[in-house]
């Protein structure tokens, strides 16, 4: 018998609702209400003045293996997803080859248990290599294990394909994760409006992803599909959602930390860990994202954690690819932009952080009720600290919070009743 | 703090016209260049003293040398590069270039060496208000109206002139 | 009189970053290096054994030449390197590029290149001197410092003119660095296009004093404005359907005979070159004596001077 007793700590379980002063037991990998009569617990946790919440689960990472392995591997990738208090990620299927069969998410799940870090749970391509014309083994890849379907990178763009996909997801009572670009209408390199017409580089307009917001409401208006927009980024992408929701309509939708904390201005100086896709917004998209996330609209805060290699983004801004890395500051940084100031309480940033995306992919972890996974962080909310290249597990560098002071940041990572990682 | 030398201006100008008409033995035709800011200020000065004293056929021309220094990257912030004013014909004639202070000699080099852009004068003479000294290169002046020999290099001789500076003066300062 | 600016900066990236003060300062010592063409010995030993590069990743015959000649008569030796089209897809970085050839032993890059940005990168990355030479569609900061040029020598000034700049001002470098340069000077900038070339941004992009406005109509401004400045219709990008035809663009964009007449009749029109005559302007303007056209190759020589000699002895 394996038990782990987490003492003094204030326990925040969103999928209760519960904030209280209590101690927390995991006795063989599950949540027990109380440690068992004469048990002496193998290790015991002192967590005064921290908070013990449901492991963090990030329903947006990449972790580019099959294929990019030099960038970030699933075992890299995991232990960058413990170091920021994350137990289970959902990772996306662009990489090479796209993960659109059986085969690949088996491949994806037995790595992810043979590294034995956290929960590394695949997400199926929507259309065979992710080129939006044919529909992959949809309901293989489910049956096997993929908590989702995305072509992200792209959206799919054509709409007869995207109307399949709907009703085809549908029948397996499927998620579909739509990264919302329409690629006709994008293009460039940064975002659309007056940064990018003072820098002279080509902008993506806030309309390229409305616009696939929009028409998949439209086209899901009957269908009826589970369905959740990614990494929005625009005020009236905001609304959008906000409306279809109102209309009953199925969706969901992520933010990523950057899209809370930073705006297109940083582009100015032609520096690539400020390129991403969707890109940074104006300001009032930014207040407009977290209107979102304080209303509800926006129930889940991920990373999009992209990994890319130093070199690959020291390059002319136009041609570095899109993307920067996110799981090991996540945590403090939505503290900075999201708790701080008020906007949120903690137990809200937990449920967004964690229970929010369980409930997305119909996993049972996300809560500390008895009986769950003992998948559990204990964050301090008060540890200042900086961030800093030199710690980090991720292979890849691309993260332009290098150098930034936060609040808050996980102490230990607890998957399945055993410490993952702690802070030293 | 700084000494100001008391003797006016006027006859240090007039002994630079005079030992120039001597120096040339009474020259009709004339070149007469200043070096920017001051020496172009001085010549200005000496042109109608040197008219007076019997040359007639009096030129005058303005060297910028900032871009023939060799020094440029020890002279500190970059200055306002000015144009140089050479309008006449200089070949063949006798030319006397005009400068305030004659330090290292560097600035006199540079000025040579812009003239020879210009044409190939029958002579070249060098005319300063003040010598003070501590040569670095073998160039002398002709025609000196003020000797402060032995200055120890951190002293520094300044001239000013009414012109640029609304006052006449010259200025002996530590570094 | 007072002298209270002077040169500082070793690389010359852009005009947005430069006050009114230094855009004056390049002026001034361009004027001074005005005079050095017109002597018998076309040249000074400023620049004397220091090297400079042409590093051109995209074609341009006129800038790299009088790049070229402005350097030589500044005594500097001049390199050439030119690679067109990507440095990527050749496999080398233009920071790989860039750092060989400084290892090289040399002074200051000028660069030219189809990547906005690529300019500012190799500042950061190298230690010599970079001079922008054009750099995508962000700014080519020497022309916008000759058409500035240009301007105060034939208006003795630039504050309070009216300046149009007509055509596709979205992909143009040009339009960007006049605008910022004429703007900090004091001129009014009315940017004249069609909406798919001329973005509404333009408007809220200059600080002052002069100010900035976006018109669609050429006709409605032509009257008004004291210089014309014509730029270069891309042909290419009238294929990516921005613009359905050439002959429609010259009809309600082009500096036609027709439009000229309405013009002021000392209106002074400018060209950045090379000109598709009978198209963005007419044949008889291009050569008459409102054109400005070849004083701005002319002046483009010093200004280029003063700018390798000023950042060049800047610390």
């Amino acid at each position: 018998m394996n038990s782990l007793l987490i003492q003094n700590g204030t326990i925040l379980d969103p999928s209760r609702g519960l904030e209280m002063r209590a101690d927390l037991a995991v006795v063989d990998g599950r949540i027990v209400a109380t440690m068992p009569a004469g048990v002496k617990p193998d290790r015991v946790i002192d967590a005064g003045g921290c908070l013990v919440v449901p492991g963090l689960i990030d329903t947006h990472v990449h972790f580019r293996e099959p294929g990019d392995e030099e960038e970030e591997t699933i075992a890299s990738g995991a232990a960058a997803a413990v170091a920021g208090g994350f137990t289970t990620v959902c990772c996306m299927p662009n990489t090479k080859p796209a993960l659109d069969t059986e085969a690949a998410i088996e491949f994806v799940i037995r790595e992810s248990e043979r590294v034995g870090l956290a929960n590394v749970l695949p997400v199926g391509a929507i259309t065979k290599a992710r080129e939006g014309r044919e529909l992959a083994e949809i309901g293989s890849m489910q049956a096997r294990g993929a908590v989702a379907f995305s072509d992200d990178g792209t959206g799919v763009n054509d709409p007869s394909v995207m109307r399949k996909a709907l009703q085809y997801v549908k029948m397996f009572d499927g998620l579909i994760m739509q990264h919302c670009e329409d690629h006709l209408l994008a293009g460039g390199s940064m975002n659309g409006g007056l940064v990018s017409t003072r820098l002279g580089l080509v902008g993506i307009p806030a309309e390229a992803e409305q616009l696939m917001i929009a028409r998949d409401v439209l086209l899901n208006r009957l269908i009826g599909c589970r369905y959740h927009v990614q990494h929005i980024s625009t005020a009236h992408s905001v609304e959008l959602v906000r409306r279809a929701k109102r209309d009953g309509i199925p969706i969901t939708a992520e933010v990523a930390p950057h899209h809370v904390l930073l705006t297109d201005e940083a582009c100015s100086s032609y520096d690539t860990n400020y390129k991403m896709n969707p890109p940074l917004r104006t300001q009032a998209d930014v207040e407009a994202c977290i209107e979102g996330v304080v209303d509800g609209t926006i129930e889940l805060l991920a990373t999009d954690h992209a990994p890319h290699l130093a070199e690959e983004k020291e390059l002319e801004f136009q041609y570095a690819p899109f993307g920067i890395i996110g799981l090991e500051c996540a945590l403090g940084l939505y503290v900075k932009a999201l708790v701080t100031p008020g906007h949120i309480s903690w137990m809200k940033l937990i449920d967004m952080m964690s229970t929010a995306g369980a409930r997305l992919i119909r996993s049972d972890r996300g809560t500390l009720a008895p009986g769950a996974v003992g998948d559990v962080t204990i964050i301090d909310p008060n540890l200042k600290w900086k961030v800093d290249l030199s710690e980090f597990k991720s292979k890849s560098t691309n993260c332009p919070f290098v150098g930034w002071e936060l609040i808050g940041r996980a102490t230990h990572t607890i998957v399945g009743g055993a410490v993952k990682w702690e802070l030293r | 703090m700084g000494n100001t030398l008391e003797t006016p201006m006027t006859r240090l100008v007039e002994s630079m016209a005079d030992q120039i008409i001597s120096g040339l033995g009474g020259p009709t035709d004339l070149v007469l260049v200043g070096i920017r800011t001051r020496g172009d200020v001085l010549a200005n000065r000496i042109e109608p003293l040197l008219r007076e004293r019997g040359v007639t056929k009096l030129d005058r021309g303005t060297l910028d040398i900032t871009l023939y220094r060799d020094d440029l990257s020890e002279i500190g912030p970059l200055p306002l590069v000015k144009p140089t004013v050479m309008d006449c014909d200089i070949g063949g004639r006798p030319l006397v270039i005009v400068d305030d202070v004659i330090f290292t000699g560097r600035s006199v080099r540079a000025a040579l060496d812009a003239l020879t852009d210009f044409g190939r004068p029958r002579v070249v003479r060098l005319a300063v208000l003040v010598d003070r000294g501590g040569r670095e290169l073998p160039i002398h002046p002709d025609f000196v109206a003020l000797r402060l020999p032995d200055l120890p290099p951190t002293q520094r001789v300044s001239v000013r002139l009414t012109e640029t500076d609304n006052a006449d003066q010259i200025l002996v300062e530590s570094r | 009189m007072p002298q209270t600016t002077s040169w500082t900066s070793k690389h010359l990236l852009d005009l947005e970053s430069l006050t009114a003060e230094q855009i004056a300062f390049v002026l001034d010592t361009a004027d001074t290096f005005a005079e050095v063409s017109t002597r018998s010995v076309k040249k000074v030993p400023a620049l004397r054994g220091k090297v400079v590069v042409n590093a051109f990743f995209e074609d341009s015959t006129r800038t790299r030449t009088s790049f070229a000649l402005a350097a030589s008569r500044l005594s500097a030796d001049v390199i050439d390197f030119s690679e067109k089209g990507s440095s990527v897809s050749k496999g080398e970085t233009l920071i790989d590029t860039a750092r060989n050839i400084e290892a090289m032993g040399i002074d200051a890059i000028i660069i030219r290149h189809q990547a906005a940005g690529s300019a500012a990168l190799l500042a950061r990355t190298v230690k010599c001197s970079v001079i922008n030479a054009g750099d995508g569609a962000h700014e080519h900061p020497t022309q916008g410092l000759l058409d500035l040029y240009t301007i105060r020598k034939r208006f003795g000034r630039v504050e309070g003119l009216k300046v149009a700049i007509v055509g596709d001002i979205a992909n143009s470098r040009v339009a960007r660095s006049d605008l910022w340069g004429l703007t900090r000077l004091g001129a009014e900038v009315i940017l004249v296009g069609p909406p798919t070339l001329l973005p509404r941004a333009f408007e809220r992009l200059a600080t002052g004093p002069g100010r900035v406005r976006v018109v669609h109509d050429f006709d409605a401004v032509c009257g008004e404005v004291d210089v014309i400045n014509m730029l270069r219709v891309q042909n290419e990008r009238m294929k990516s359907a921005q613009f359905p035809t050439v002959r429609e663009f010259t009809r309600w964009f082009g500096l036609t005979w027709d439009r000229f007449q309405r013009c002021k009749p000392d209106v002074f029109v400018m060209h950045p070159g090379p000109m598709n005559r009978g198209v963005e302007i007419h044949n008889e303007i291009a050569d008459g004596p409102n054109s400005g056209i070849l004083k701005q190759v002319e002046y483009g020589l010093a200004v280029r001077m003063a700018v390798l000699y000023l950042t060049m002895q800047a610390e």
